[in-house]
């Protein structure tokens, strides 16, 4: 009976993370639309609900309603299991993300690691669906992909072993903890070349612009999800802006301290709490939105330059400071 | 039901085990061997190993079997070829398994293995990153050394043996791309206006 108790609590626990976390993800293409074309002087999608805000519902019915293809040549099972595995990948690195000191699913050890190694199998998603189209366009956007994923994985975990030196955990509630005690003691601030190269990665393994030659229009049409429609593109289209928001909570809980607050100290204001989290988090997604506003994309071969001969050099070299650092006593944040 | 759960992976284990190596298809076999390492990380998780079971996902599952798969995908097995020979090979085959059989027999029927109890439960606070980290980094520091550098002769003999210039190759440097300044490639040429001439 208590089993059966704590089955249920444990659902409804994670229906208290994932129903925020798929609406934000519905109207986050919403956000992505309307900022983007502010800076570009339009105003971006008013046609549905008072100035656009009903927007990605019609956008859900629309897909909702659409006919889901499968090519005759391609492999069925493998075809459909494709974008179930993406999303999988994506809410699955969920369970053990904190909100706040008590607010959090699975106050898992090895949290970090978790999220790093679940996060690892959406690259799955993405070569199966690629090979199971049975496309040449498809085919070779999931090449792309798995090669800028491999690479820039390397460049993250350094960049995150940093993090782990540096707090002396890999449990992310531990992590907030270690950088208590003011702006300078945040990890953005003895990291920060840690924190530029781990978001800049992370765009990378996000697959979004300037890094998105796996979609690349001009050249592959739209790479590996060329073949879906419907809902089974849809699908591959949330696992995206779920891996969006969680890049972006990884950074602000690793690197930016997560909820607690940069005025500490002051009465109302210093309280660690959810809202500056959240805050931290929507600075991260606005820093995607622009990105993808302003860049134009990268060349293949300049991508990989970029992974391998640059971040992972001064990673390693920050690395050995950090470690230096904490070993000689000097760390100023609470190790 | 953490026995329930046990037998539930370890029948998963099983089957994908099979598929691995019954399965005709390279990509689809390729896929039941991801099947199988996240499997027995989970059969590590319920021995409360979740450190080891976490790092088995992301070097095999999230390195390894990309990487493979990414072989596999390219290249284009012929099964047909990969049959010829099945009678030839088979007394070899069977010689091989048997021995295997014969030693894991032995092994796994020695006392060390016997009666080992389930571990007891440890307390919530249990941390055992740190127990593992510190037993790693004390007491078996010479040899955990001695296998990293084993592994980074290794990367670097692989690199060794497919690395080669070959001559013609057209190369960028990108730091000379952007030291180039305006009067490398531009030149301001002075020309006196062309006047024009007078209609006869």
């Amino acid at each position: 009976m208590s089993n059966l108790i704590l089955v249920i609590w444990t659902i409804i626990k994670i229906m208290m993370v994932m129903v925020p976390l798929l609406l934000s993800v519905a109207w986050l293409p919403y956000a992505e639309r309307k900022i983007i074309g502010y800076m570009q002087i339009r105003i971006g999608p008013n046609r549905v609900g008072p100035r656009g805000w009903l927007q990605p519902i019609a956008d859900a019915m629309k897909l909702m309603f659409k006919e889901i293809t499968v090519p005759a040549s391609a492999n069925k099972v493998l075809f459909l299991l494709s974008p179930v595995l993406c999303i999988a990948a994506a809410l699955g690195a969920w369970a053990v993300i904190p909100f706040s000191d008590a607010l959090v699913l699975s106050n898992c050890n090895v949290g970090l690691l978790y999220v790093l190694a679940i996060s690892s199998m959406g690259v799955y998603g993405i070569i199966i669906a690629g090979w199971a189209s049975n496309s040449k366009y498809s085919f070779l956007g999931s090449m792309r992909s798995t090669a800028q994923m491999v690479a820039y994985e390397i460049s993250m975990g350094f960049a995150l072993v940093g993090v782990v030196v540096g707090a002396g955990s890999l449990n992310l509630g531990s992590i907030v903890h270690a950088q208590q005690g003011g702006l300078f003691h945040w990890f953005w601030f003895p990291m920060l070349p840690l924190l530029v190269i781990y978001f800049i990665s992370a765009v990378a393994e996000t697959n979004r612009a300037p890094f998105d030659v796996t979609e690349g229009e001009s050249e592959i049409v739209a790479g590996f999800h060329l073949e879906y429609s419907g809902m089974s593109f849809a699908v591959f289209f949330l696992a995206e802006y779920a891996n969006m928001i969680l890049v972006s909570m990884l950074a602000s809980l690793l690197f930016l301290g997560g909820w607690l607050s940069p005025f500490e100290g002051v009465p109302i204001l210093g309280e660690p709490s959810i809202f500056w989290l959240l805050l931290k988090v929507s600075f991260f997604l606005l820093l995607y939105l622009w990105f993808r506003a302003t860049f134009p994309r990268y060349r293949y071969d300049q991508i990989m330059r970029l992974g391998w001969k640059v971040f992972i050099p001064i990673t390693i070299a920050w690395l050995l400071l950090i470690g230096a650092l904490v070993v000689t006593g000097w760390a100023w944040w609470n190790v | 039901m953490e026995s329930f759960l046990f037998y539930l992976f370890s029948t998963i284990l099983l089957v994908a085990a099979t598929a691995v190596i019954t399965v005709r298809h390279t990509v689809r076999a390729a896929l039941s061997l991801v099947l199988v390492f996240f499997t027995s990380a989970a059969l590590w998780v319920l021995l409360e190993a979740e450190f080891l079971a976490v790092t088995l996902v992301v070097v095999y599952v999230g390195a390894v079997m990309v990487l493979f798969l990414f072989v596999v995908m390219m290249i284009d097995t012929n099964t047909t070829v990969l049959r010829e020979g099945f009678t030839k090979y088979l007394p070899l085959g069977v010689l091989v398994a048997v021995t295997m059989a014969a030693e894991m027999f032995l092994a796994l029927g020695s006392p060390g293995f016997g009666g080992m109890a389930a571990p007891a439960p440890h307390p919530a606070s249990y941390n055992n990153v740190a127990e593992l980290g510190s037993i790693l980094y004390t007491q078996y520091v010479y040899p955990f050394e001695l296998a990293s550098v084993i592994l980074l002769v290794a990367i670097i003999a692989a690199i060794a043996l497919t690395f080669r210039r070959r001559p013609g190759t057209k190369y960028q440097d990108p730091a000379r791309q952007v030291s180039v300044r305006r009067a490398d490639c531009v030149r301001l040429v002075q020309m006196p206006a062309a006047r024009k001439t007078p209609a006869p």
